[in-house]
């Protein structure tokens, strides 16, 4: 990793915790106005001056295809350091990253006769941590809520109650809910970090807590060796993820809806 | 005027005895839902809102209904509903507290709950839907509670209580809108981004209610001799069936937009609903017997009422089942439909079916015989207050 990198991630992770540990401030009215996003039309990619940090990550599945091991890698780290439960069952398994079909990662994209690529692959899926996130306007005790200084979407699990109204509202299923007590199903517990008790709802929270120690998130690190996935500031015209943006032609899901995820994909 | 509900003969008793058993095993197996976690519960990471919501929808409508007598009585002073106007507002209280409850069977850390007011958060519907519900609850206790006292010593009531029935009367719209605003409000989820979701939740809770309450009178009318009068039930199956033709014809107009329109996210919960819907081989149909029974049930209790009307005739027992299969017809339409159709078809395209477990339904039993314990109770103080007066 070089330093401009390392200095970036700090600087970053320190915003996060800054986050944290202040009261939680929802913005749902961002100072920038811009122009609404017409029912059904793809909201503009450039559709905001840049303005602090905007955390993002791009998944470029052109260096996934056909290795399914390499997206289980990212999957299996991201789950390792986050205690998050080995549960089997679908009905009550709890995921932050998995991986899903086309048509189902993007419902709204499907065509009539699919490539190859696209008909027998999976897709990496985790939360798109919106800039108009709609379970943070749902959510009753502002127990997750966007952090303003590098726009994470976030969770306070002291604070949840547990209603799983962010659940109905995520139009992407980025949230599980723990069903029951989590902690017999964790198969090495990472004491650097919380796991969860029962009754709240967690997700992918884009490793805050890696990115304060100046670490790369663990999925990014995890498929490193082929660089599948860019993690990155947005809004700094610099940063490699804003590079190849600007180069590549990226997808994002369901952009009709006006949620403005940070998750872009090279399909 | 408590004391009202402690003298009552064995059948009374026997009632309330038979509601207690239910709500036992409720407390059972809530304490084990306690324990556990919401596991023990049907729902799932796809299909995250069960029976608990979906009862407390309903029941909003429930409560929401007492404005179909208190609306007449008291803005249009519509004396023949002066003696059954208080039924309206004891069942909203009750409906209300069922409310409540299942809002706390249903979330994950109820011991948290407070967390709703120590953070209160405006941008959430949640928020507002228990600021509506507490307002309409307080109104209510307030309103039955100080009319009632003044009838038993035959005084008018002090002027300033009609404040709040008159507040009480837009609160009654207000908390079935919001109830509508937690659904209707969600991108992404197709069956229920829609705007007659409101007036479609007000439409059956104007049938559901009333249907309750007419029930509720000729039950009275056999075994506590309070004769709410013939001319007040028929004025109340006039605006039932109103409401559920109203009702119906929303539902009607959803058909069409989804089908006309051709647009698979529009017709998917429909289909789910009534027809069965095809995903990936596999017909996913559990809920279909229960929606045609709700249409069918609507139906036959409009004809019944119809020919009623028509021909001058029909006794209680008539009056009776029709009511009764309005409020199932509506119960199913809005207590099970609603909101496992609307959920059936997930974010990531698949299609999910809920069966809740067995302890879920003794906890949602359980809660529905606490409502219906607490009802009879008020509605016996109620009645109590009219004999002694009459006597």
């Amino acid at each position: 990793m070089d330093t401009q990198r390392r200095k970036f991630l700090k600087m970053a992770g320190v915003a996060a915790l800054a986050g944290i540990s202040a009261p939680a401030v929802v913005s749902l009215t961002p100072g920038v106005t811009r122009a609404a996003a017409g029912h059904g039309a793809a909201a503009p990619a450039a559709e905001q001056a840049a303005q602090g940090i905007r955390l993002g990550l791009l998944v470029d599945m052109r260096k996934l295809y056909g290795q399914p091991e390499l997206m289980n890698k990212a999957i299996n780290a991201c789950h390792r350091v986050h205690n998050v439960p080995q549960i089997d069952n679908p009905k009550e398994e709890i995921k932050w990253l998995w991986k899903m079909p086309y048509e189902n990662v993007f419902p709204e994209n499907s065509s009539y006769h699919a490539a190859k690529n696209t008909r027998e692959s999976d897709y990496l899926v985790l939360c798109n941590h919106c800039d108009e996130p709609p379970c943070v306007r749902v959510c009753p005790t502002k127990a997750t809520f966007v952090l303003e200084k590098n726009g994470i979407v976030a969770m306070d699990y002291h604070r949840c109650i547990g209603c799983r109204f962010c659940m109905m509202g995520c139009p992407y299923g980025a949230r599980s809910f723990n069903w029951m007590d989590p902690r017999p199903y964790i198969k090495e517990f990472n004491p650097e970090f919380a796991s969860r008790m029962r009754g709240v709802v967690e997700k992918c929270n884009f490793c805050s807590e890696r990115l304060a120690l100046g670490l790369e998130p663990a999925c990014v690190e995890a498929v490193k060796e082929v660089g599948a996935i860019v993690f990155g500031d947005l809004n700094d015209p610099h940063s490699e993820i804003r590079q190849i943006l600007d180069r590549e032609h990226t997808i994002q899901r369901k952009p009709s809806l006006g949620t403005k995820p940070s998750v872009f994909y090279i399909v | 005027m408590i004391e009202k509900a402690l003298q009552g003969n064995s059948r009374y008793w026997m009632w309330l005895a038979f509601l207690s058993a239910f709500i036992g095993v409720g407390a059972i197996c809530y304490i084990r839902q306690y324990l556990f976690g919401m596991g023990l519960t049907g729902m799932g990471r796809d299909l995250a809102w069960g029976l608990y919501i979906s009862q407390f929808t309903f029941l909003v409508g429930v409560a929401a209904g007492g404005l179909m007598l208190v609306l007449p009585f008291y803005v249009h002073d519509y004396k023949v509903f002066g003696r059954i106007t208080i039924l309206g507002e004891f069942l909203a209280i009750s409906a209300i507290i069922m409310c409540l409850m299942f809002i706390m069977a249903d979330i994950g850390q109820p011991l948290r709950g407070l967390n709703m007011i120590l953070h209160p958060t405006p941008n959430s519907m949640l928020f507002w839907d228990m600021v509506v519900l507490l307002g309409y609850l307080g109104l209510n206790v307030i309103c039955a509670w100080v009319i009632l006292t003044a009838e038993r010593k035959q005084v008018k009531p002090p002027k300033w209580v009609y404040l709040f029935v008159y507040i009480s009367i837009p609160f009654a719209v207000s908390i079935h809108t919001v109830t509508a605003m937690l659904y209707c409000g969600l991108p992404d989820r197709h069956f229920w981004l829609t705007a007659i979701t409101a007036p479609r939740f007000l439409a059956s809770a104007f049938a559901a209610g009333p249907a309750l309450i007419v029930i509720a009178c000729l039950v009275m009318k056999r075994v506590a001799h309070f004769d709410a009068g013939r001319e007040a039930i028929n004025k109340l199956i006039t605006i039932i069936m109103y409401a559920a033709i109203i009702n119906a014809f929303f539902v009607a107009l959803e058909f069409f937009v989804g089908f006309y329109s051709n647009i698979p996210g529009h017709k998917h919960s429909l289909e789910y609903l009534f027809f069965g819907l095809e995903h990936n081989g596999h017909v996913y149909n559990n809920l279909v017997p229960f929606m045609w029974s709700s249409a069918l049930l609507c139906f036959g209790a409009l004809a019944l009422f119809a020919y009623m009307k028509i021909t001058k005739s029909g006794t209680d027992l008539m009056i009776g089942i029709g009511c009764a299969m309005i409020f199932i017809a509506l119960w199913l339409d809005k207590g099970l439909g609603f909101v496992m159709g609307g959920l059936a078809i997930t974010p990531l395209d698949e299609v999910v079916e809920y069966y809740p477990t067995a302890n879920e339904i003794g906890i949602t039993l359980g809660i529905w015989a606490t409502g219906l314990l607490l009802v009879s109770v008020l509605y016996k103080i109620a009645v109590g207050v009219e004999h002694e007066v009459e006597a």
